[in-house]
């Protein structure tokens, strides 16, 4: 009897093992957010059941949802970058400012955008690849310097009137058969911004370029161990180089949808984003010592994040303070859950 | 002939020797600096004996503006070079920590009146509640740090986004003002002293860590963490009290510099008080040259990083540039240092140098 039994329990052994890594993370993450949404209906009412305060969510939040998928990818190369909320200041002022005063048009302000992101991880991906760095000092420094680049761009805080950018900002995806009936009978289609759907294929493109393809694989590899991927013949420096790379053209991206959604030039824009992005590829999942991680468990890090800000929100301390420690909160849980989850696989390799 | 080339090499060798101390880089920032200056604008030097609004004599000037606001950030310096040695980290949440132990201080002195007429308890006592605190701030960063193993600049991160928003809950987001005005005392002049008192605390605190590196194996212990954490295990050492201890006294010097920043303006703004100090502090360390991936430290070298970064922050104050771009060109400097301290451009830099000693040698033999 017992000699049978103990395959068994070897095999989901075997099995919880697998999990440890990538899955259980993203498994409690999911679960974390669902029940959060649910408590969310339950508790405070009907708000959250309209399908339009979930797509509100994704309007808001697609910008953060584009630098987060960056973040990740550093992350998982083992690094950290926090200039990205400076990057997408820096690049909403910029494109503000051509758009408004130079009267340009909208595809030169995009290449703006993705040149300032692309210049920003150029420089610092060669000083943490190459010079080898800290990640951590040199994206610092890139965060101030993009703070301050975006005060002397210009001080003052004001709305685009561009015609063009208006009509492509307040363009409006009619999302079929998600529409809700308001109390005086009148039937409101739920929508969704330009910005949600480049997050999307943000999404797509990132999710099949780390599971499917060979620099994707290096990426985990660098991350996990940059000596045995050394060994394996991968070019360590220039994935690193390439993952800050990227995640400096997707600030760039991130902080274009950023300016189309909130649509004003401000050095207080995207304040804090940095570290909403890093909360959210950790609570999705990512491990900060790299070598772990995925893009939907980043895409529900965000979700969970941004429907807590909601709760808070419309639970009645709508006061600011309330977000930051409801964020510092949640990203000290998911903090120590990692560190348990990884002590408790190093001892299972011991 | 030969003995002008001696010469020569005496002073090469002479550079190189001093070019090798740590204390060199601070040094060498602070002299560019000031020569800088000078050729500028030499009454950037000029110091005035005047009297302020209450009738006690004050000196003023840029360099005395530099002594004052620079003490803040040596005090920072401190409990930071301790923390980037034994972590291998910085710790970015001191605005926030900030921020905290100086609401604390003004709750305890205002008690449940935001303007009161008299304090409502004596200023040592709220001092020390800040102080116990801050430290006790300093010891949730420790023990993620230390006990966690997270590394040091995201577990910081957490009471870097909730810091602010705690200090504004603990004064319930008022702004209170203290009329008394034996209170602004710390971050300004005490009656008779034309020097800034805050220059007095910064000296105590170094004083302090100074018998506390010389009396103690704090230091020793430190560097033997940061240099390789197993090996000092194996020593006998134990890291994680090492680690969690650099985070508790970076809280003490946090509630020393928390008390100055709010006894300048006998109020508190959330938002703004020591707004950026983190990356002066880091900048700092960094200038004093210290490794930031952690191991040996100067103290003193950090120190004086310190008050060159002041230095520069003045100088760019003397310009005219606004205070919200002054990050981008702290950041330009941070990169440049960073740069020049790297193994990889250190290395280059030797070589280059040896062979421009080799050629040198070439021409004197030929």
């Amino acid at each position: 009897m017992s000699s049978n039994k103990l395959p068994a329990a070897g095999k989901l052994r075997d099995r919880y093992k697998n999990l440890t890594d990538t899955s259980l993370l993203l498994i409690i993450t999911i679960v974390v957010f669902f029940l959060m949404y649910i408590g969310a209906i339950l508790f405070q009412g009907k708000g959250f059941l309209k399908p339009q305060t979930f797509f509100n969510i994704l309007n808001g939040n697609a910008a953060l949802i584009i630098a987060s998928c960056g973040m990740s990818l550093v992350m998982i190369t083992g690094g950290i970058d926090i200039s990205v909320g400076g990057v997408a200041a820096l690049v909403s002022m910029c494109c503000a400012v051509y758009l408004d005063f130079k009267g340009g048009n909208i595809f030169v302000a995009v290449a703006i955008a993705v040149a300032i992101g692309l210049a920003f991880g150029l420089v610092q991906g060669f000083l943490v690849a190459y010079l080898d760095i800290q990640p951590f000092i040199v994206t610092l420094a890139g965060m101030f310097f993009a703070r301050g680049m975006t005060t002397i761009v210009n001080t003052n805080p004001f709305n685009v009137q561009n015609e063009a950018f208006v009509a492509l900002k307040d363009t409006r995806v009619i999302m079929p058969g998600f529409g809700t009936v308001t109390k005086s009978g009148k039937y409101v289609n739920a929508y969704i911004e330009i910005g949600v759907i480049v997050a999307i294929l943000v999404i797509i493109v990132m999710f099949c370029l780390l599971r499917w393809t060979k620099l994707g694989r290096n990426f985990y590899a660098v991350g996990g161990n940059s000596q045995s991927a050394l060994m394996l013949g991968i070019n360590v420096k220039r994935t690193k180089f390439l993952s800050h790379l990227i995640c400096g053209l997707l600030a760039g991206i991130g902080g274009f949808v950023y300016f189309l959604h909130v649509g004003s030039g401000s050095p207080s824009h995207a304040l804090g984003m940095e570290m909403n992005a890093i909360a959210s590829s950790i609570i999705g999942g990512t491990l900060l010592t790299g070598g772990v991680g995925n893009i939907v468990g980043t895409l529900f890090g965000v979700l969970s994040l941004s429907t807590i800000q909601n709760i808070v929100a419309s639970a009645g301390y709508g006061d600011p303070w309330w977000t930051g420690i409801t964020i510092a909160a949640m990203l000290c849980l998911f903090l120590v859950v990692q560190s348990v989850v990884m002590s408790r696989k190093n001892k299972s390799h011991k | 002939m030969q003995s002008k080339a001696l010469k020569k090499t005496g002073m090469v060798e002479i550079c190189s020797k001093l070019f090798r101390k740590q204390i060199f880089i601070p040094i060498a920032a602070l002299l560019l600096l000031a020569i800088f200056n000078l050729i500028n604008d030499p009454s950037f030097y000029k110091i005035t004996l005047g009297y302020n609004s209450v009738g006690d004599p004050v000196l003023s000037g840029y360099l005395i503006e530099i002594l004052d606001y620079g003490s803040e950030l040596a005090i920072l310096a401190i409990g930071m070079t301790l923390v980037t040695a034994a972590t291998g980290g910085q710790d970015i949440s001191v605005g926030a920590a900030i921020a905290i132990s100086g609401s604390v201080v003004l709750r305890v002195l205002c008690g449940t009146n935001s303007r009161p007429e008299t304090l409502q308890a004596p200023i040592i006592v709220a001092f020390l509640v800040s102080c116990v605190t801050a430290m006790l701030f300093g010891a949730f960063n420790g023990v993620l740090v230390a006990y966690f193993k997270i590394q040091p600049m995201v577990a910081t991160l957490i009471l870097f986004t909730a810091g602010r928003s705690i200090a504004a809950w603990i004064n319930k987001n008022e702004l209170p003002i203290i009329s008394e005005p034996s209170f602004g005392y710390f971050g300004g002049f005490i009656p008779g002293i034309p020097i800034p008192t805050p220059f007095f605390l910064a000296v105590i605190c170094m004083i302090v860590a100074a018998l506390l590196l010389k009396f103690t194996n704090l230091g020793l212990y430190t560097q033997a963490v940061g240099i390789n954490e197993s090996s000092s295990k194996l020593n006998g050492l134990n890291p994680m009290v090492i680690k969690f201890l650099t985070f508790v006294i970076l809280g003490l010097c946090v509630a020393v510099a928390g008390l100055i920043k709010v006894s300048r303006f006998s109020t508190i703004n959330y938002s703004v008080v020591a707004k950026d100090i983190e990356m002066d502090a880091i900048l700092a360390v960094a200038l004093g040259g210290n490794a930031l991936g952690g191991g040996k430290f100067s103290m003193a070298a950090s120190i004086l990083g310190a008050y060159v970064i002041q230095f520069l922050t003045t100088t760019l104050y003397k310009f005219n540039v606004q205070s919200d771009a002054l990050p981008a060109y702290k950041a330009v400097v941070v990169i440049v240092l960073v740069v020049l301290s790297a193994p990889i451009v250190r290395d280059w830099l030797s070589k280059t140098w040896k062979k421009m000693k080799l050629k040198l040698h070439v021409k004197e033999v030929a």
